[in-house]
């Protein structure tokens, strides 16, 4: 790889078996050759990933199925690799021989569970019936001789989906998973994967017939901005026309229009959780059914535009292009069914492009310009709260006070939600990401890192329009059908 | 009956040339000439004419209109063939 355009390997693998099925798909003989592909990615007879070379091809063949749309039998989007899955240790916090046997028993003072013993030699021992897995004894010990053993995926995953088969592989309570895609990102072996709808893609695409029997419009998220570092956005953006979409529209015009009605929601309702975040909606409702009424009834900004575009254009076919996972959960909803066609990843896009030998990095750069300030900055952690503060101010509604709190990632939104339960905060309005950083932090992007935040606000002011008001001005054209 | 249909383009290029004040404007125009009836107004992301911006279409035909002209185009080609 001459250009870094992936965070880790897992995700490089991936994209190869993706990037594989696609230009299969576009040649039109798939069905033929998919069994070739995992001896096309690890050919010969050496391993360089697991024990042998037929391991490797076994889950690299779950991986082509899980490229081609996983199980179907199974509604969740994210999906186990049961093979792939090393059955990492999961002891939990244990003692290693670096324990000195001290005297000051600084991790006997810090539990608070009395979970610490000690042995004629002085050396801790840990009562696993006692430990809660608070970590203080860790922290404390002068000679780091206290480590964790816990899953990465178990880690990943906050609101706790994930436990053990009987095989010992990782296996995900899917009632209660979000699909934020979490543990795909975090497992170091790949074994957890997001389920992949290119096919669909690739499909609608090659019927429009070059938009001639119906029009692809591509939706893109926000979070754009802070991806494919290596070219520029416009190149982006000439890229999918390059794959067959007519045109792109971005996702944040959608994130415009929502912060209007949320705004004008929040005021009459009193209090009110965002809709944006699907991970985060599916969390609320399941785990606080009581205030499934407060979450916010508008259509996710990615839904909003898609509902819009379809308005303006019937027969028109959409693809979402976004860093999320969830949302190929949110779209089998049926009050988003019926406006996304498909959900793609940053991920899934760079496999596209090279599937089709598109190098993003020789294009023109095309435009990209539909939303406002706010509507792109909905793309990291705290921004939907400032968008409808300002929707407020936009129209001119002064007598509502926004007590507003930006939760970034799951488990805050999740002690947001505890505390407002109770009552024990002041907050009318909860913006719950799933993801750390809000979008910017999905899983299905392509890197993962400290600028996307600033790269996100920088797009932000890039915006034509500086208002939420100027940007929804456009919609007028369709009020008085 | 309606009888006209005005398409504007929202896509991005339009957008930065200033479709919006191009919505904003006949809509305001054909309240104004009470045409509210005869007059449907219509977005649409990009009608593949980006270098001509901001497009228009009348029913179908196609024109360039600048954001600055848009009084004399809705005087020329749309009050100029009302029934």
């Amino acid at each position: 790889m001459k250009i870094r355009k992936f965070d880790t390997k897992v995700q490089h693998l991936k994209y190869k078996v993706l990037r594989e099925v696609a230009r299969h798909a576009w040649a039109g003989d798939l069905l033929e050759k998919v069994t070739d592909i995992p001896e096309i990615i690890v050919p010969g007879n050496t391993a360089t990933m697991r024990c042998c070379v037929y391991k490797e091809r076994a889950i690299l063949s779950k991986r082509v199925k899980l490229a081609m749309g996983g199980d179907t039998e199974n509604k969740n989007v994210i999906e186990v690799i049961s093979i792939a899955c090393d059955e990492c240790p999961m002891g939990g916090y244990e003692v290693t021989n670096a324990c000195r046997g001290c005297l000051a028993h600084r991790c006997e003072d810090v539990c608070k569970f009395g979970a610490l013993t000690f042995d004629e030699q002085q050396k801790a021992h840990i009562d696993k019936s006692k430990c809660k897995e608070c970590g203080a004894c860790s922290k404390v010990c002068p000679y780091s001789a206290i480590t964790h053993h816990k899953r990465p995926c178990q880690s990943a995953c906050k609101i706790k989906a994930i436990s053990m088969d009987e095989n010992k592989a990782a296996k995900i309570d899917d009632e209660k998973c979000i699909s934020c895609g979490a543990c795909v990102y975090q497992c170091p072996f790949g074994a957890i994967s997001d389920k992949s709808y290119i096919l669909d893609a690739i499909d609608i695409i090659k019927n429009s017939e070059n938009n001639t029997k119906y029009k692809v419009y591509a939706v893109v998220a926000p979070s754009i901005s802070s991806q494919f570092t290596y070219a520029k956005l416009g190149q982006v953006v000439t890229g999918i026309k390059k794959l067959g979409a007519y045109t792109t529209v971005e996702a944040a015009l959608g994130a415009d229009m929502v912060a209007m009605e949320e705004s004008k929601e929040l005021v009459e309702k009193g209090f009110l959780t965002s809709s944006c975040c699907p991970g985060f909606v599916r969390y609320v409702e399941k785990n606080f059914p009581d205030m499934k009424e407060n979450i916010s009834h508008n259509l996710s900004p990615m839904a909003r535009i898609a509902k819009y575009i379809k308005e303006t254009d019937e027969s028109a076919k959409i693809i979402f292009i976004g860093p999320c996972t969830a949302k190929k959960a949110e779209i089998q909803l049926d009050k988003v069914k019926p406006y996304v066609d498909v959900v793609l990843t940053f991920e899934e896009l760079q496999a596209l492009f090279d599937s089709r030998d598109i190098d993003i990095t020789t294009l023109e750069e095309g435009v990209l310009d539909n939303a406002s300030y706010y509507g792109r900055i909905f793309a990291r952690c705290g921004g939907l709260s400032d968008a409808v503060v300002e929707a407020l101010k936009e129209q001119n509604i002064d007598d509502f006070e926004v007590k507003g709190i930006s939760c970034d990632g799951i488990e805050e939104c999740k002690i947001a939600l505890i505390k407002k339960n109770k009552n024990l905060i002041d907050v009318n309005f909860i913006e719950g990401m799933a993801c750390n950083g809000g979008c910017i932090g999905g899983a299905g992007c392509l890197t993962h890192g400290a600028k996307d935040k600033s790269e996100v606000d920088k797009y932000g002011m890039q915006a034509y329009e500086k208002t939420i008001k100027g940007a929804v001005g456009v919609f007028k054209s369709n009020e008085n059908k | 009956m309606k009888n006209m249909k005005i398409t504007i383009c929202i896509g991005s290029s339009c957008h930065i040339k200033g479709s919006r004040v191009v919505v904003e404007r006949i809509q305001e125009l054909v309240e104004e000439n009470n045409l509210g009836d005869k007059v449907t107004i219509k977005g649409a992301f990009c009608m593949g004419k980006c270098v001509e911006g901001v497009c228009v279409t009348i029913n179908e035909k196609h024109y360039s209109v600048n954001k600055d002209e848009v009084d004399e185009f809705f005087e020329k080609e749309v009050l100029a063939n009302i029934e």
